[in-house]
């Protein structure tokens, strides 16, 4: 997919691809056949840049055909480079640019609360995107208006474009920055399904942060941990061995 | 013109519930009356035109008609990539309301001349920009978003604007509307500006040259075949604004025309591009940046002349 498109950030859809699996799959009420439903729960895609990964999660849950997955970034195709709800079902939002859609997220989860509709709204974000500061701007409204309805989902990676977070504008003490902003947060393994589900889901009376802890570049040996595999395109070969090591993955989870 | 449009919107939201009014805490004792009527349909998001934008969407993207409010450039340049990709890329009915534009707070400095506005704004797909002149204009405008889907932008002048119409004009075709009629050459106006022009006019008058004037607060979706109806018979059309030349109003007619081939000799008049350093009213703004009266009417009577 990412090969054949020439295009990627690999690394951050291998890093958010397991928060993204259980929240479509586990924990959202939302379905295939339910996707203008207008009691369906919202999922946001703040970190737009990690669509091979989203579209590889909607495309097996059964969101559209999987041969489009085969087309991304091809002239025309539906799939680009960042997620877009342009005509992609299963999206809500179409992001690219960082910071965008915690804001939009606490415009829905008011709106919910105020007409006393149950859905909840989840936002996936990125770590290097919480630099942004529109994010802290919702972060104080949605606290304000103790957005239970809300929660938010970190994909933290520790790595941005050009090297770790804490070396290029600190995030840290993240999980106390979060609670200095009245929200309740928690933190778990990002690549660990049942926590994740256990994390993500449950009611709360505030919005709730969860800080997924993951690995940029999960499962591939030489993208893991890897700055330059935020931006790099694996070649034929390249491609062929990380999906070799991540069917052997696939095979071992499944034993 | 901020009372009558802060009226109107009340109006409309205690018909439609699913008008909200959002602001980023600006509207001291102007919002109070729609507050107190409907509390459920009102936000204030803070200093934080971004998070304003942002909910809005959202709330937009659930069948909501939010009216995003602020001052000068705050609700427009701050959150410039709010407006074009969670508004105008979704095409979400949100209207974006700048309440003060041109230099109507001159006196706070150059960070409050609201003077790029149009040429932003209209730039974005699917967004609609308008710019009323005068209270009955304004009340025309916020009647016509029911109607309206995706984005919007008002430009808002300050307030007491003198009243420029006998009868609320109709707004529904986006023709510019005759203020008074004359033969030599058409004059266009957005926004409260128009009564310098009326000044302009009179003075033209009295040197022979019959002025014909008109507004235009309906700048996207451009009416160009109204405009250029409008000025036929005269020499050619002067447009005037407050705000840069460059992709103002003017430039919005000079595209269109261009793009239809209609050869009709064009002067448009509007500010200097300059970030005035200098403070003072609007009137001594105008005039330290390219639009002194005596000089807009030296500049109409020489292009009348001339073509």
């Amino acid at each position: 997919m990412v090969s054949g498109a020439g295009a990627s950030h690999i690394g951050s859809a291998l890093s958010v691809i397991d928060i993204v699996s259980v929240l479509y799959g586990r924990v959202a009420n939302v379905a295939p056949d339910r996707v203008s439903d207008p009691d369906r729960d919202i999922i946001l895609i703040s970190k737009g840049h990690s669509a091979s990964g989203i579209y590889a999660v909607l495309g097996n849950a059964g969101y559209f055909p999987l041969e489009w997955l085969d087309r991304y970034c091809v002239d025309g195709a539906p799939l680009g480079g960042h997620v877009t709800a342009h005509g992609i079902p299963g999206v809500e939002f179409s992001t690219g640019a960082l910071g965008h859609a915690l804001p939009y997220g606490a415009g829905i989860a008011i709106s919910s609360k105020r007409d006393g509709n149950p859905r909840k709204v989840f936002v996936v974000l990125s770590d290097g995107e919480c630099q942004e500061g529109s994010n802290w701007e919702a972060a104080m409204l949605a606290s304000q208006h103790r957005l239970g309805n809300l929660t938010a989902i970190i994909d933290r990676n520790r790595l941005q474009i050009l090297a770790a977070t804490e070396e290029i504008s600190s995030l840290e003490p993240f999980a106390d920055k979060w609670a200095a902003f009245g929200w309740e947060v928690v933190e778990v393994d990002g690549h660990d399904h049942d926590a994740l589900e256990a994390a993500i889901g449950g009611e709360h009376d505030r919005p709730r942060v969860v800080i997924a802890n993951t690995t940029k570049g999960k499962g591939v040996d030489f993208m893991e941990n890897s700055v330059p595999w935020h931006t790099n395109s694996p070649n034929a070969e390249q491609a062929a061995d990380a999906i070799a090591q991540l069917e052997a993955l696939r095979e071992e989870v499944a034993r | 013109m901020r009372d009558a449009f802060m009226a109107a919107l009340t109006e409309q939201a205690q018909k439609d519930s699913r008008v909200n009014l959002i602001i980023a805490d600006i509207g001291f004792k102007v919002v109070d009356d729609f507050v107190a009527k409907m509390p459920d349909q009102f936000l204030n998001v803070g200093i934080a035109e971004q998070t304003m934008i942002g909910v809005a969407a959202g709330m937009a993207s659930l069948g909501k008609r939010p009216i995003a409010y602020s001052l000068g450039n705050f609700p427009t340049i701050r959150c410039l990539e709010q407006i074009r990709n969670d508004l105008c890329y979704h095409d979400l009915d949100v209207t974006v309301v700048s309440v003060g534009a041109g230099l109507a707070y001159g006196t706070l400095g150059y960070t409050h001349h609201t003077v790029e506005d149009i040429a932003l704004m209209r730039a974005l797909p699917n967004m609609k920009v308008y710019s009323p002149a005068d209270a009955l204009e304004c009340r025309a405008v916020v009647e016509l978003l029911p109607t309206t889907p995706g984005p919007k932008y008002i430009r808002l002048g300050k307030n007491k604007e003198p009243r420029i119409h006998e009868v609320q004009p109709d707004l529904s075709t986006g023709a510019p509307v005759l203020v008074r009629d004359g033969s030599d050459v058409t004059l266009i106006v957005v926004g409260p500006i128009v009564t310098q022009a009326i000044e302009a006019a009179d003075a033209l008058a009295k040197q022979g040259v019959s002025v014909r004037l008109l507004t235009c607060p309906v700048i996207k979706p451009l009416n160009i075949a109204a405009i250029r109806d409008a000025a036929a018979g005269t020499a050619g059309i002067v447009t005037l604004e407050e705000h840069t030349l460059m992709g103002g109003f003017g430039s919005a007619v000079l595209e269109a025309l261009a793009v239809n081939g209609w050869r009709i000799p064009v002067l448009p008049l509007a500010l200097n591009d300059a970030a005035a350093a200098t403070v003072g009213s609007q009137e001594y703004l105008r005039e330290h940046n390219g639009l002194a009266t005596d000089s807009v009417i030296s500049r109409i009577a020489d292009f009348t002349a001339s073509v």
